[in-house]
């Protein structure tokens, strides 16, 4: 066990990861010598040599191009894409190809090695192109995984299992927490699974469920909410798709209630889909409408980040509704 | 690490203004029009094996896309896409290959596909999109793939495959097999951004990559003068740092010699190459469109005197490696496999419907498979209104 921020275990599962199999590669804007912009792949390129680790031109179609092709001949190529607000010109090669590679080719072919990585989400000043949360648009195309860590153990072991998935997986990293997350990290190899929730504080009043960053806010609501007597049941969704459809569905059906905490603007968030399914699920087991504290659907302000964000205060206030519906 | 074309090295006082036309780019041809060979031009290294399997190729490309097209006039299939005019550009590349290399198609390149040995059965299966198709019916007509045969799957985006196959050719060169890649793509594709991308990615992380565009002048209906003001593509390889060829597309001993060598330079170098292939293509862009409505009768008149089969037929004739009465006698071969395997695929039954939800991931998740159940259990109720799938849903 080692300290890590949440970037160390990132630049560790990549290093475990290329230590392991020659044929992961990693490649994007500026993670060669210099490391990334925020060094999660520091050192790599000295470790691994510059044809496994190396700077692509600033072409982010070309990028996921590039990492379908290195994946459809068998390898593992890990893709950075500088910031979640970036990505829009991979759209593309995301949605039409990574996406439908196996099953357009009956299983001919497929890109399975695949996984891109990009930071996303507010709260560092980024205004509206380095602050927003775009997991929603990925997670209505079939054939992605989507996955998401809320700390540095949780980083590591599902990225660890994202680059060998058999399939292409998007990871999203909360770049809030590079720097500020830290905790005991195994130095070593270790996986987490995909496509499964986690229950990380167990409670018998209200489910309150978030995802990457939002867990961490999520957790200072509902510290506020116990202070009130309130027993809270906090899930990380940790995969957006396919989603754990049956841990949420449990725990509402034993709490009765449901808030879901999300970054992303309110209308059509993630939070969208999982409020409709588990209504359709546990419609008989509800007290309250599933109530949720999103981001304003406005683009990321700068000057008015705090007023636009789903904090605590706003999530603690959902709290309150459901319970007091 | 500067570059090597440094551009503050050569300073100089007064302003130029370079035009646009600087670079123009020969077209470089070895039969001609009558299927002579040009005074002093040196064909290439092919033997009466070699040649004649081409032109069975193109005989069948020619046969299946007349076929085909008709197929899809009466009904029997939902949409074609022909190559007439086309054949000698991607079949005389195919030929130039490495059984190996890989191939990423556009989707006019059933030539390539037949030359590797897609078989006359496998067209009709994934034209009729039946269970024996290797895509499982899951893509519309000529979206073709075989991993046997080194040919990926084709995908309606355009120009999508142009990036993935200088990934794909970064990683042969990782596995140093001696392996290439050869992407086809027209001169509209070139518009996209992925051209852009994938060129220059290519240039700049030197992999092993033939760029291989058939410029058969028209997008659709938008002819090329109105899909680029420079010289046609080729010039753009020199902004990339990248070789490039231009070859007459219709000539299949230049189109194989060009190949020949842009593979030699891929492989041996580790250096892409762009070819443009001058072609026209003499069919509409599918069966969906109608050339009449946005060109002249005299100008497909003139191109149907420059096409590519006449003249390699008769280059044969002459070298005496076929005759008219063996030409003509494959052609009518052709015909009965292919009127053959079409009735036969037309009778093969439709995938069953349990395939809807495999390859999506490597295993379906469980959404799918309640997604799957909840359809069957719909399809058991209606069953009249599903008649291609309810007969397997028990």
């Amino acid at each position: 066990m080692a300290k890590m921020n949440l970037l160390q275990a990132i630049n560790s599962a990549l290093d475990v990861a290329m230590a392991k199999n020659n044929k992961v590669c990693i490649f994007g804007e500026d993670v060669g010598h210099f490391g990334g912009v925020f060094r999660a792949t520091s050192g790599l390129q000295e470790k691994y040599g510059r044809d496994r680790c190396f700077n692509t031109p600033l072409v982010e179609q070309g990028i996921a191009g590039f990492a379908n092709g290195l994946a459809a001949q068998g390898g593992f190529p890990i893709a950075e894409i500088q910031f979640g607000d970036y990505i829009f010109p991979a759209f593309d090669q995301i949605v039409n190809e990574t996406a439908k590679f196996r099953y357009r080719s009956g299983n001919e072919f497929n890109v399975g090695g695949l996984t891109i990585r990009t930071p996303y989400g507010g709260g560092i000043h980024g205004g509206h192109y380095h602050s927003q949360s775009p997991e929603a648009y990925f997670a209505h195309t079939p054939g992605l995984k989507i996955v998401v860590p809320r700390n540095p153990y949780q980083a590591k072991g599902l990225l660890l299992s994202s680059i060998f998935d058999p399939n292409p997986v998007l990871f999203m990293e909360p770049k809030r927490l590079y720097r500020a997350a830290v905790g005991d990290v195994p130095e070593e190899e270790y996986t987490l699974p995909l496509g499964k929730a986690e229950v990380v504080k167990e409670g018998t009043d209200v489910t309150v469920l978030g995802w990457g960053a939002q867990v961490e806010v999520i957790e200072k609501a509902v510290e506020m909410a116990e202070k009130d007597g309130v027993s809270a049941e906090i899930i990380d969704l940790r995969s957006i798709l396919p989603w754990d459809v049956e841990t949420v569905a449990k725990s509402v059906m034993k709490t009765g209630r449901l808030v879901i905490s999300q970054e992303a603007p309110h209308t059509m968030a993630f939070g969208s889909e999982v409020a409709a399914t588990i209504q359709d699920q546990c419609f008989l087991y509800l007290e309250a409408p599933i109530m949720r504290a999103s981001g304003l659907d406005t683009p990321y302000p700068l000057a008015h980040e705090k007023e636009y964000f789903s904090d605590h205060l706003k999530t603690y206030e959902a709290i309150k509704r459901s319970l007091n519906y | 690490m500067a570059n090597k074309a440094a551009t503050t090295n050569n300073i100089v006082t007064q302003l130029e203004v370079i035009p646009g036309d600087a670079i123009k780019i020969p077209t470089f041809q070895l039969l001609k029009e009558d299927g002579t060979v040009n005074k002093g031009a040196k064909l290439p290294e092919i033997d009466k094996e070699l040649a004649l399997k081409m032109f069975s190729t193109m005989q069948f490309i020619r046969l299946l896309d007349e076929r085909m097209f008709a197929a899809q006039r009466q009904g029997r299939i939902s949409f074609y896409l022909s190559s007439l005019g086309e054949e000698a550009a991607s079949i005389g590349s195919a030929a130039a290959l490495k059984f190996e290399d890989m191939i990423m198609g556009q989707y006019r390149e059933q030539g390539a596909l037949a030359y590797r040995g897609f078989t006359v059965e496998q067209f009709m299966d994934q034209l009729f999109s039946n269970e024996k198709d290797l895509g499982k019916g899951r893509q519309m007509p000529v979206h073709y793939g075989c991993a046997a045969l080194n040919f990926m799957t084709i995908s309606s985006p355009l120009g999508t495959q142009i990036p993935q196959a200088t990934g794909y050719a970064y990683g042969q060169k990782q596995d140093g097999k001696g392996e290439c890649t050869l992407v086809y793509f027209g001169e509209g594709a070139a518009s996209e951004g992925d051209f852009h991308a994938g060129l220059n990615m290519a240039a700049v992380s030197k992999v092993p990559v033939i760029f291989f565009c058939r410029n058969n002048r028209y997008a659709i209906s938008t002819p090329s003068t109105e899909q680029f003001a420079g010289d046609g593509i080729a010039p753009r390889a020199a902004g990339y740092g990248m070789k490039a060829i231009r070859v007459d597309g219709n000539d299949i001993f230049a189109v194989y010699a060009a190949t020949k060598e842009a593979r030699r330079i891929a492989v041996e170098e580790n250096e892409p190459v762009l070819i443009e292939a001058m072609s026209y293509r003499m069919a509409g862009h599918s069966t969906s469109d109608d050339p009449t409505g946005y060109r002249t009768k005299e100008e497909e008149e003139e191109w149907r005197g420059k096409e590519p089969m006449i003249r390699f037929r008769n280059w044969l004739i002459k070298k005496g490696w076929i005759t008219e009465e063996e030409a003509d006698a494959q052609m009518a071969e052709h015909k009965k496999a292919v009127l053959a395997e079409l009735k036969k695929a037309e009778q093969v039954p439709a995938p069953h419907v349990d395939e809807i939800i495999e390859d999506v991931y490597d295993t379906p998740p469980e959404h799918l498979k309640k997604q799957l159940e909840a359809l069957k259990e719909h399809i058991r109720k209606y069953p009249e209104a599903y008649p291609a799938t309810s007969k397997g849903v028990k």
